[in-house]
């Protein structure tokens, strides 16, 4: 299949890492990033490919989230199973609200406004009601087996991790080199001349936001698993939202590679600042931000766009060069 | 003769006071050229958009294929084999040139190499091979009338209805694009056209229908619609064809 490499390359390498250093600082920070690109590359498949921007997509990690801990701690539901059920309720979620906003044709940021509010919805109810703990939040019991999802040091977590990741790349990368795929992005260029070649925009848009929130909301459950904590604050709380959609946007929107470029390199950059401006608190976060809004002035399509300009530009030049030549004979 | 491919039964469409389109009737018969012209403003658009399922009817039919297809939405239209292009060209801006013709090819063809090998010839019917992986926000005036044609005729249509494929075009364009609308006819897809180019009108199209004020005043062949005195004030002005025909008289 075409394209697969870049990615079995970048997971591979990735891979090694555990092997080289068994420290938990690089660890944890390597296991986030990974998290982010997961959660990012969910938001991904509909903001990149399918131009609908969702600002909500913590109503997904937040289902997941909560479906998995409170399966377990509530029912004594396997850890494993309630993975998959929580990716299922992910992906449930995702697709009552995306068949309640494409079919009253919200778009744009409507459409971003009315996944916003969604989110907090989930946010003030799970807050509230007793069955996910309300304030106090939801603890998932230590159980350092295998079997329950918990492992002993953090290794087998990253793996875990990257094998998920390295789905979602695969996944993203098959669907744009399907018919899926290519309504997809014809619905995101230009919605009524995709209707007039065929194409059920409604329909189209409703899969991408259901794939695209089992996507995030197995981000959720992993990090339900990683952390044994969840609140409402944590589990539908705006930041995953943001995080959900900075990393494709920094990295690249809509290419398969983006999230995790732009997941590695916007959590980097907040490590670096924090210990750049050492104990000054908040200090960080002002630069943090600056950067950021330097990245988006500079390369408005990400990481991944400056490397695709370098190198239409080097094809140019090449292509240039033997063309001058035949002018000279001339 | 057999039955029209097509026909517009007594179609009106009212946007809150306005009534845009009036009772207008039209047919086309199939593996013809249909003209349908008329002044800026007289709903010829509108009545496209209602034929293509953009728009529904407020009253009246449309008939296609033997069928009722009023209100059915574009989508299932496009699979019953009716394609449309739009009078401000849609590209998909981001795609190139073989992208946005495969996403009508996907229309008959599930598999993406399919669709791309199939769009590439689509593109060189209608002279865009050169161009196929050009990204179409590069493209001319003329290139993007060609896609928007290329694109259509992907979907591998039975009906072809053009919103003014010429306008904007320079003369030598016209020149160049007639023979391609001609060879889209002679395979055998029946087309209306909305078109202002009427050197193009009347060496294409066998039937012109006349749309002013949202209602048909003439239906003929191009040479009776040109001399037809209704046709010339709808587009001149009240008088405009009785003084035309009196100067004509006095300068014999």
């Amino acid at each position: 299949m075409k394209g697969l490499v870049p990615i079995v390359a970048v997971v591979a390498l990735l891979a090694t890492v555990p092997l080289i250093t068994s420290s938990n600082v690089v660890l944890n920070f390597l296991v986030v990033a990974l998290l982010i690109a997961l959660v990012g590359q969910g938001w991904n498949l509909l903001g990149g490919y399918g131009g609908q921007y969702s600002f909500g997509h913590a109503a997904f990690f937040g289902t997941g989230a909560y479906v998995t801990a409170i399966l377990q701690v509530r029912y004594g539901v396997n850890a494993w199973l309630g993975f998959v059920l929580g990716v299922a309720a992910g992906a449930l979620v995702g697709a009552v609200i995306g068949a309640l906003s494409f079919r009253s044709g919200l778009k744009g940021s409507y459409f971003a406004l009315v996944t916003l509010a969604f989110a907090e919805v989930l946010r003030i109810v799970a807050s509230v009601s007793p069955i996910t703990g309300a304030g106090v939040g939801t603890l998932i019991s230590l159980d350092l087996r295998p079997m329950a999802f918990q492992f002993q040091n953090r290794a087998p977590f990253y793996w875990i991790i990257l094998a998920m990741v390295g789905l979602s790349l695969i996944l993203i990368r098959m669907i744009e080199h399907s018919r899926f795929g290519a309504y997809l992005v014809a619905v995101r260029e230009n919605e009524d001349a995709a209707r007039s070649l065929g194409v059920n925009a409604t329909i189209v848009k409703l899969c991408a936001m259901t794939i695209s929130a089992a996507v995030t909301a197995a981000g959720g459950c992993f990090y339900a698993q990683y952390f044994l904590f969840i609140d409402a604050g944590i589990a539908y709380g705006s930041w995953i939202s943001i995080e959900a959609l900075l990393a494709p946007i920094i990295g690249g929107i809509g290419t398969v590679l983006g999230p995790l470029l732009g997941a590695l390199v916007v959590k980097t950059l907040g490590e670096l600042t924090k210990i750049v401006t050492g104990g000054a608190p908040g200090l960080d976060l002002v630069i943090y931000g600056g950067v950021l809004i330097l990245v988006i002035a500079i390369a408005p399509r990400g990481i991944v766009g400056i490397f695709v300009d370098l190198r239409g530009r080097m094809r140019r030049s090449k292509a240039a060069a033997p063309a001058s030549l035949e002018r000279g004979h001339g | 003769m057999d039955e029209p491919l097509l026909r517009v039964v007594q179609v009106s469409k009212r946007f809150g006071g306005l009534l845009a389109i009036d009772r207008a009737s039209l047919t086309a018969e199939a593996s013809r050229i249909t003209a349908l012209i008329g002044p800026n403003g007289a709903g010829k658009t509108t009545l496209f958009s209602i034929i293509s399922g953009f728009l529904p009817p407020s009253e009246g039919r449309i008939v296609y294929a033997g069928a009722d297809i009023a209100g059915l939405p574009p989508n299932r239209l496009a699979r019953r084999g009716i394609a449309r292009t739009f009078q401000i060209v849609q590209p998909f801006a981001g795609l190139t040139v073989r992208e946005n013709i495969a996403v009508g090819a996907h229309l008959s063809r599930p598999a993406r190499a399919d669709a791309l090998a199939a769009a590439g010839d689509v593109a060189r019917a209608v002279g865009l091979g050169e161009l196929l992986d050009r990204p179409a926000a590069i493209l001319t005036v003329a290139g993007r009338k060609r896609l928007e044609l290329a694109r259509a005729l992907a979907i591998e249509p039975r009906l072809l209805l053009l919103d003014e494929v010429l306008a904007g075009l320079n003369p030598s364009e016209v020149r160049d694009m007639v023979p391609v609308i001609r060879a889209v006819a002679d395979r055998g897809i029946t087309i209306v056209m909305i078109e202002h180019v009427m050197q193009a009108v009347m060496s294409l199209a066998e039937t012109v229908f006349v749309l002013s004020e949202g209602r048909i005043i003439a239906a003929g062949s191009p040479q009776e619609i040109a001399g037809n005195s209704h046709v010339v004030e709808a587009y001149l002005g009240k008088g405009a064809a009785s003084r035309l025909m009196g100067a004509g008289a006095g300068h014999a």
